[in-house]
């Protein structure tokens, strides 16, 4: 009762805080001292804490079981473990909505703090901008989804939580994730501030750098434990579905790594200023639309939590007026600085990085499009559709090829006018990688010279960074973020061609022999837990070459609400995973079984750690050198 | 003389719009091969020509319609208007359930007859696809 009181008032007080803020910053803008207004970085501070105070009250009131509070009726019980209750504070839409405001809210903190060194003008133009978009945000708290509105009478026990969001990685993706959409408003404040100010150059790129890859680190590790989530708990045995919502998350990663590249060559050359703004507008415009289409309801997942329209209607307009206000700002105050180009070569990290972008917008394009289409379709003419991993593998996988080229030859490149060097060792390389592709693809049945070319390639970059990492002449973090991706196409390449799958209904005591092996059904054991009853399905399992695995896979029956999961039993190991889950049919004495074997899957995750930690060897290199 | 920079200009303006075009042209070419429309019973029983193509299906699993054998599931999707068989090999949801809403993935052999190739998950109980709720009409 009394935690949900607090955290609504806290909420209202940090909306002040946050209009008072505006005023003094506008105020401070045209004042002639050349230091920031010391009430300036007090408020920040202020408006951070009071929603961090009402963040805390409503974890508070979900650990307490506080029914009194409707988000926690709705998403919470009392025999939930105290890990979920604590994840479930941000596993709804109310909720969620809070987190996306504190993140907000500490980055423009961290922001003011952090950028001492900065233009005092600039500081403040993002701080007004911020403050845009944190106003908008507290406004569709409070208007639209309050997380603290009250049930009378208080219900005894709640509705539970989905049964399928508890889960280790699904209790982290949200924060994690949202670390990185909310860091790119960070970006786009900041554009916009220094196009008006008339300060994209570099020096500012310099700074704006560390702040792109915060996000996109955080973005790419919070896709990732989605993606693993989906592995072990959806039962498909995939990791990537091309589903609308995991597109969305896509998109504004792709912008964001096309700006980790251009944002190079506006420090070193200070070329391509426009397209910088433009990425870092896009960046923070496609998060909000990913929620935006998440949250209205226009994309049906595990993610929509509610489907109210009035609050699809105020993201939508919240995200046209951001659009508009950028777009306007950008025609009217940007000036291209004038620079000659005179020194402009073709083979030059320059062009190479454009051609980067390039391949970016072309994959951004294919995505956007396989994700607005059918909703796009669905409004005009009301036919249903969708738009599968067909479309995409067709448009994506054969772009592949010239991209992987071009990063061996791209990274080798130097700034203004280059050569490439060591000719002959590259075309050993490649001559040895196209050889090893071909001998590895012709023992499966696919497509022998796309496949061999792809594999290739990518064993290319393979050895052509392994090279690098060993000679040291490039930078690190590059050399190891272009490593992890040569890893990660190849692990995706051999886990696709590589992976088995057999699926049957069994009863327990029988025995199914297929291709490879033979799954003995042992027995099922029931067992009982605080909020679920399981029953574990043992599960003998020989193959040919006379390994034996034992695999468990459960299924779940949870109390509240009522909802029957089933848990995958994985056994990985370096090389490979060999994947059980089972299913029931009700009112069947079957099981429906699916059994897989995937080669390199751990090797998919470990390669965007890699990739991930490229960024932050650039990030910690960033803030080394001041 | 401004020759220099102004070829340069426009030759990075018409290689952009080039690359623009062809992967319009590639993109929509492929969305048309690839795209997956959704039927229901009584638009399939409609049907002039049958569709070759990869469909969906969607409806609600008829009561007592489930029959499961060591091979395949079979059952009926009804929109309680017409009904189709289904035949379908593999991995089911956990979610499939006689009464509750379903959408299977694959080709139609005839008006009464479809071979799935995929039961679409869902996600919790009370979600249903869209395209379901318009089938049977929101009952």
């Amino acid at each position: 009762m009394l935690a949900s009181q607090i955290g609504y008032y806290s909420l209202i007080l940090g909306l002040i805080f946050s209009f008072t803020l505006s005023f003094f910053a506008t105020k401070d803008l045209t004042s002639p001292s050349k230091k920031i207004d010391q009430n300036i970085i007090v408020l920040s501070f202020l408006q951070f804490f009071f929603v961090v105070v009402s963040f805390l009250c409503l974890i508070f009131s979900f650990v307490n079981s506080d029914f009194s509070n409707e988000t926690v009726f709705n998403n919470s019980h009392t025999t939930k473990p105290l890990f979920y209750k604590i994840s479930g504070t941000w596993g709804n839409h109310e909720g969620s909505l809070l987190l996306w405001l504190l993140v907000l809210t500490l980055f423009i903190f961290l922001f003011i703090i952090k950028s001492i060194n900065q233009p005092k003008k600039y500081r403040i133009s993002t701080l007004l901008f911020q403050q845009i978009i944190i106003i908008g945000f507290f406004l569709f708290v409070l208007v639209t989804s309050n997380p603290f509105i009250y049930v009378f009478p208080v219900p005894n026990e709640g509705l539970g939580l989905n049964p399928i969001l508890q889960d280790p990685a699904l209790a982290i993706h949200p924060p994690i994730l949202y670390l990185g959409y909310v860091g790119s408003s960070i970006i786009f404040s900041a554009a916009l501030a220094a196009v008006i100010q008339n300060y994209i150059n570099s020096e500012w790129a310099k700074h704006i750098k560390k702040w792109v890859l915060i996000s996109w680190i955080f973005l790419s590790i919070g896709i990732m434990l989605g993606s693993i989530w989906a592995y072990y708990e959806l039962g498909w045995g995939g990791f990537w579905f091309w589903d609308p919502v995991e597109n969305v998350s896509l998109m504004p990663w792709l912008t964001l790594t096309a700006l980790l590249h251009c944002i190079l060559v506006l420090e070193r050359r200070l070329l391509l200023t426009s397209w910088v703004v433009i990425l870092s507008i896009a960046s923070f415009t496609l998060s909000m639309c990913g929620t935006f289409l998440v949250r209205s309801g226009i994309l049906n997942s595990v993610h929509t939590f509610a489907n109210d329209p009035a609050r699809g209607i105020f993201i939508l307009i919240f995200l046209f007026i951001l659009i508009f206000l950028s777009l306007g700002i950008f025609f009217i105050f940007h000036k291209e600085q004038y620079k000659d180009n005179k020194n402009f070569f073709w083979l030059s990290k320059e062009t190479s990085i454009l051609l980067n972008n390039w391949f970016m917008m072309y994959f951004l394009s294919v995505v956007l499009i396989g994700t607005v289409y059918p909703i796009f379709l669905d409004v005009i003419s009301s036919d249903k559709i969708s738009v599968g991993p067909p479309f995409y593998h067709k448009l994506i996988i054969p772009f592949l090829v010239p991209f992987l080229i071009f990063m061996v030859f791209g990274s080798r490149l130097k700034w203004i006018k280059s050569e490439i060097s060591n000719k002959n060792l590259l075309i050993i390389f490649f001559t040895i990688s196209i050889t090893i592709s071909f001998l590895v693809t012709k023992n499966f049945q696919v497509d022998l010279f796309l496949y061999t070319i792809l594999i290739g390639t990518s064993l290319f970059l393979f050895f052509t960074t392994t090279v690098e990492f060993f000679n040291r002449k490039k930078i690190l973090s590059q050399t190891v973020a272009h490593f992890g991706f040569s890893l990660f196409i190849l692990s995706i390449l051999l886990n696709s061609i590589t992976s088995s799958e057999v699926s049957t209904n069994m009863k327990v005591g029988e025995r199914y022999n297929y291709e490879g092996g033979e799954i003995f059904f042992k027995k099922i054991e029931e067992k009982k837990e605080k909020n679920f009853n399981s029953i574990v399905g043992h599960f003998k399992i020989t193959d040919n070459r006379g390994d034996i695995f034992n695999l468990k896979p459960e299924l779940r029956v949870y109390n509240q609400p009522i909802i029957i999961t089933s848990e995958a039993d994985i056994k990985t190991t370096l090389l490979k995973d060999n994947f059980l889950v089972m299913n029931t049919v009700k009112g069947n004495e079957y099981f429906n079984i699916r059994y897989q074997v995937k080669p390199f899957m751990l090797w998919i995750w470990i390669s965007v750690l890699l990739i991930s930690l490229g960024g932050m060897i650039s990030f910690l290199r960033a803030k080394n050198e001041k | 003389m401004y020759g220099k920079k102004v070829k340069l200009r426009f030759l990075f303006l018409v290689l952009i719009l080039l690359t623009v075009i062809l992967s319009v042209f590639l993109i929509l070419q492929s969305l048309k091969e690839n795209v997956v429309y959704f039927q229901s019973p009584s638009e399939i029983k409609s049907l002039v020509e049958l569709d070759k193509n990869k469909i969906r299906v969607g409806g609600m699993v008829k009561m007592q319609s489930v029959s499961v054998n060591s091979k395949e599931i079979n059952f009926i999707i009804t929109d309680f208007k017409n009904e189709i068989n289904v035949r379908y090999s593999g991995a089911v949801p956990n979610l499939f359930e006689e009464g509750k809403g379903v959408v299977a993935e694959g080709f139609l052999k005839d008006r009464n007859y479809f071979m799935a190739t995929k039961i679409l998950a869902k996600h919790d109980e009370n979600y249903m696809p869209p395209e379901v709720k318009k089938a049977i009409g929101e009952k």
